[in-house]
């Protein structure tokens, strides 16, 4: 191997390293005692026994579970995710489809209202989106939670960029051969960019489960309580912190988003880079 | 099951630009007529005019006397198959060609038998199962023939279906699309910008220049009275010489410009002596001669079963000749220019002209 | 813009199609943007009751009030600092990434799954690096002579707010980097190698500028998400501590408007965050279109 070679694996463990023994130490500490880690006594080799903080934190038992049940907290947020995933795709794949394969009047001016505006984070219109989900009763609901974030611009550009990718001789083959615009649809437009929809899930589904500012002010109620702020509330500012029980949840919280990334990487990969969504 | 298929008046723009204008034609129950021009020529707007898939022309498709054109391609009855295919990727070719059966609402076991059928014919059985993907070229092309043939429309539309393949596959092709057609006897409309393919499938051909029909008749009166200069260069291989000539005496022989008279052999043509002409002699009826016309051999292209000689006349015109076998090319020779063979053309519309 | 030659016909479909679409627009972003520039224009007693039209009152307020330049300025250098380290880091593997045969797969894998990892747990994680009582690297840093105390040192606070935000994003970047280095076609490279060019020289003269759509694109990316969505990462590590050490524009709007309810400035703060917001993406919009001119 010549040195340069050497060079490179060395950078790469290196980048590997600087990711996963960050994650090992949060596993790492889980497992151990708090009062241990409070005293600064971290041990980077997990207590097998230490492992029952897991059932405990999932169940909201034992010392320091003042915060609640986490398998609550993780079911709010894979509903979250899962809705706002869902949501998106459907409207975005809905409104790229009208945009991509017909003519009307006003549509471009409507596709680049929804670009316009849509683009904008959620974080950066907070507090006026705030009082729109008050006037509408829809704090501490379910709704309130999902349906502020499902309005995004990004799956309606990435749909529509596909769509006008499929061949016309493909539209017109399909027309000649009797279908009309929502047997194309679903035969032809929605298996298609099944790819595309693929990528777009691990995106969005990402997206709403590392929310975290939206959930922290729409909801108020416990058991809509998402793993996030339930992290953050768990670190606390003041008084003692349950150091094993914070990093057995965020252990908790990384597990569903990272298996969607690795299930479905290379799709995911694809779509994001080709898309720049 | 065949159809009449009536054109009249069919025009289109787009922008400004006229692409097609005043189309007339009819087909005839299971006629083949193929649209042939250099591509731009508006045949395949043509096409997609009477397959409903370009909207807001001018004019009126009629299909054994009624009127269709306002409607929607699945209305029609019409099947197409694309110059890329256009298969659906994501289907077997089993789906592919039973995806328009299915719209229509075909039973399964009558769907199944239909699809079969199909693929006997077109010896697709084997291959029913597999995804367009994993087909060749021609294997892809004959799924998209499958799916045209299986649905049994009253009319076949063929947008340049063989120029995706290689020279060989496209031979084989050309012979099996004629021998399915005329099988099953389905008015069909081919459009395509080879005239080899033209020649070889039409009954008849209807040749386009810039957005306008220029002849319309069997490939064989195209070839051997072509209406005017364009057709006459567009049809045959290679092209038909051109040589500037004026009427000579009483319009019973042209005189080229180095002087050379050539006497006609069907007549006067009208017109007073000193009228420009255009000549035109194909180079397989140009006759090699001990004694005539002289010729400076300039390129020998050796095809084996002939031989092209390009060369130039004294008046410096290039004449290609076409001679049968092989043969040690002289730096010079002689030639004729036989009159029976002669086309005579009007130098300034370029429009044929027929003795009076 | 492209489009399409062969459309279905009719309005009816198509609009019920994008109904939804356009409704959520209008719910969730024209409504509540409108009531921000109304609200930004106004001001109200403090008991509530009445409003009064105070015209651009409130962006005067804004603009002369020197805690908020600061976090105008706090803001613009945290962004160009988590910028700057995450794309630089992600650049350099991939690089590394993509000249390597050998473990490829296992590479790649590893450096993209923390794609998946939220602020807030990267705020986790680097609490038990940093934490002045538990974290794994603080007594290695007092043994080098650093009094390690980022909940009482400013700089600290902002260094630990940076690392931990731009450890999160180097994946993002790192896809985009190696598909943009692997989108340059091989036979490019062979050519300079060929003209004798070292990797170093390959790297400035061919790949730096044939990246550089890539690296534009990232860099609109890199701005927003540090701005908006790094506010978890902060709001867990210090909430905007020690004073304002750590206050972006974002932890301020959540600070004034949510726990301070002070709707008037938030409003006005909101709508100033919006105009950037608008002007990055039409700077986005125009780079990604050339990035699709590049391709």
């Amino acid at each position: 191997m010549s040195t340069g070679r050497v060079l490179t694996h060395l950078v790469l463990a290196l980048g590997v390293l600087l990711f996963l023994f960050p994650v090992w130490l949060v596993f790492a500490a889980s497992t151990q005692e708090a009062a241990a880690i409070s005293r600064g006594e971290l041990s980077l080799l997990p207590r097998l026994e230490g492992l029952a903080i897991y059932p405990q934190v999932l169940a909201g038992t034992g010392e320091g579970a003042q915060h609640g049940a986490v398998w609550r907290m993780l079911g709010v947020s894979f509903a979250m995710a899962l809705g706002i995933a869902a949501g998106k795709l459907v409207v975005s794949l809905l409104a790229a489809y009208a945009v991509a394969f017909f003519r009307f009047p006003l549509r471009m001016a409507g596709f680049w209202l929804i670009f316009l505006t849509l683009m904008l984070p959620v974080e950066v219109r907070i507090i006026p989106t705030f009082e729109v989900v008050a006037d509408f009763g829809l704090i501490n609901t379910f709704g309130g939670l999902v349906l502020p974030l499902v309005a995004s611009a990004t799956a309606t550009l990435l749909y529509r960029q596909t769509f006008l990718l499929l061949p016309d001789e493909l539209v017109e083959a399909a027309r000649m051969d009797g279908a009309g615009p929502l047997r194309f649809l679903r035969d032809m437009a929605i298996p298609l960019s099944a790819p595309n929809t693929a990528a777009l899930f691990v995106i969005l589904f990402v997206y709403g489960w590392n929310q975290y500012l939206w959930p922290l002010i729409a909801v108020t109620d416990p058991g809509l309580q998402t793993i996030m702020v339930g992290i953050v509330r768990m670190i606390g500012i003041e008084g003692q912190t349950y150091w094993n029980r914070v990093m057995a949840t965020a252990m908790l919280a990384m597990v569903p988003p990272v298996l969607v990334v690795l299930a479905m990487q290379r799709w995911f990969v694809k779509g994001l880079s080709e898309g720049g969504a | 099951m065949s159809a009449r298929l009536e054109l009249s008046g069919l025009a289109k723009d787009f922008g400004r630009t006229r692409v097609l204008a005043g189309i007339d034609l009819t087909v005839e129950p299971g006629e083949m007529l193929v649209i042939v021009g250099a591509s731009g020529c508006g045949k395949s707007t043509l096409l997609r005019l009477v397959a409903g898939l370009e909207a807001g022309g001018a004019g009126r498709v009629l299909l054994d006397g009624r009127d269709i054109t306002g409607l929607d391609p699945a209305a029609r009855d019409m099947a197409m198959v694309f110059q890329n295919y256009a298969l659906y990727p994501h289907m077997s070719v089993f789906d592919n060609m039973a995806y328009g059966l299915r719209i229509r609402g075909l039973s399964r076991a009558e769907l199944q038998a239909r699809v079969a059928a199909t693929a006997e014919l077109l010896g697709l059985s084997a291959l029913l199962d597999r995804k367009p993907r994993q087909l060749s070229g021609g294997q892809r092309q004959r799924v998209a023939m499958g799916r045209a043939i299986v649905r049994e429309p009253r009319l076949f539309l063929f947008d340049e279906p063989l120029s995706n393949l290689d020279a060989t596959l496209r031979l084989a092709m050309r012979v099996e699309i004629r021998r399915l057609q005329k099988r099953l006897g389905t008015t069909s409309l081919y459009v395509t910008h080879d005239q080899t393919e033209a020649m070889t499938l039409g009954d008849r051909l209807l040749v386009m220049h810039e957005g306008k029909p220029v002849q319309l008749a069997p490939p064989l009166e195209v070839y051997h009275r072509p209406a005017n200069t364009y057709v006459a260069g567009f049809i045959g291989a290679p092209p038909m010489n051109f040589l500037p000539a004026t009427l000579a005496g009483d319009g019973s022989a042209a005189c080229l410009e180095g002087g050379h008279v050539l006497a006609f052999a069907d007549g006067r043509r009208a017109g007073g002596e000193g009228r420009a002409l255009t000549l035109g002699i194909r180079p397989e009826h140009v006759e090699v001669v001990a004694e005539g016309l002289p010729l400076t051999v300039d390129l020998a292209e050796p095809l084996g079963a002939e031989t092209i000689l390009i060369g130039r006349l004294p008046d410096g015109r290039l004449l290609s000749v076409r001679v049968p076998g092989e043969m040690p090319v002289p730096e010079r020779l002689h030639v004729r220019l036989p009159a029976r063979h002669l086309h005579v053309f009007d130098a300034a519309s370029g429009l044929r002209l027929e003795p009076i | 813009m492209s489009e399409r030659r062969t459309v279905f016909p009719g309005t009816a479909l198509p609009v019920l199609l994008l109904a939804p679409q356009l409704l959520l627009t209008a719910v969730f972003f024209l409504w509540p943007a409108f009531g921000a520039l109304t609200a930004s224009v106004q001001r109200s007693d403090p008991f509530g009751i009445s409003t009064t039209f105070v015209g651009l009152e409130n962006f005067a307020d804004l603009l002369a009030d020197p805690l908020y330049l600061a976090a105008v300025w706090r803001t613009l250098v945290f962004c160009a600092a988590v910028s700057l380290l995450s794309m630089g880091a992600a650049l350099l593997l991939a690089l590394c990434a993509d000249g390597v045969v050998r473990g490829r797969v296992f590479y790649r894998t590893a450096l993209i799954w923390p794609y998946a990892v939220a602020p807030v747990v990267s705020a986790a994680v680097w609490l038990l690096m940093l934490h002045p009582q538990i974290g794994w690297l603080t007594p290695a840093l007092e043994a080098l002579g650093i009094a390690w105390n980022y909940r009482l040192d400013d700089t600290q606070a902002m260094l630990l707010v940076i690392l931990a935000s731009a450890w999160k994003q180097v994946s993002y970047n790192f896809i985009f980097f190696l598909a943009g280095l692997q989108a340059i076609p091989a036979n490019v490279v062979e050519a300079a190698r060929m003209d004798g060019a070292g990797p170093v020289r390959r790297f400035a003269t061919i790949l730096f500028p044939l990246l550089a759509p890539t690296i534009g694109f990232l860099l609109t990316v890199n701005i927003a998400y540090s701005a908006f969505e790094t506010f978890g990462t902060i709001e867990a590590l210090t909430q905007g501590g020690p004073g304002q050490a750590t206050q972006t524009l974002m932890v301020k709007v959540y600070r004034d408007g949510v726990v301070n309810l002070d709707l008037g400035a938030s409003s006005a703060q909101s709508v100033v965050l919006m105009a950037g917001t608008m002007g990055l993406i039409l700077l986005q919009a125009r780079l990604m279109r050339r990035r699709g001119d590049a391709s």
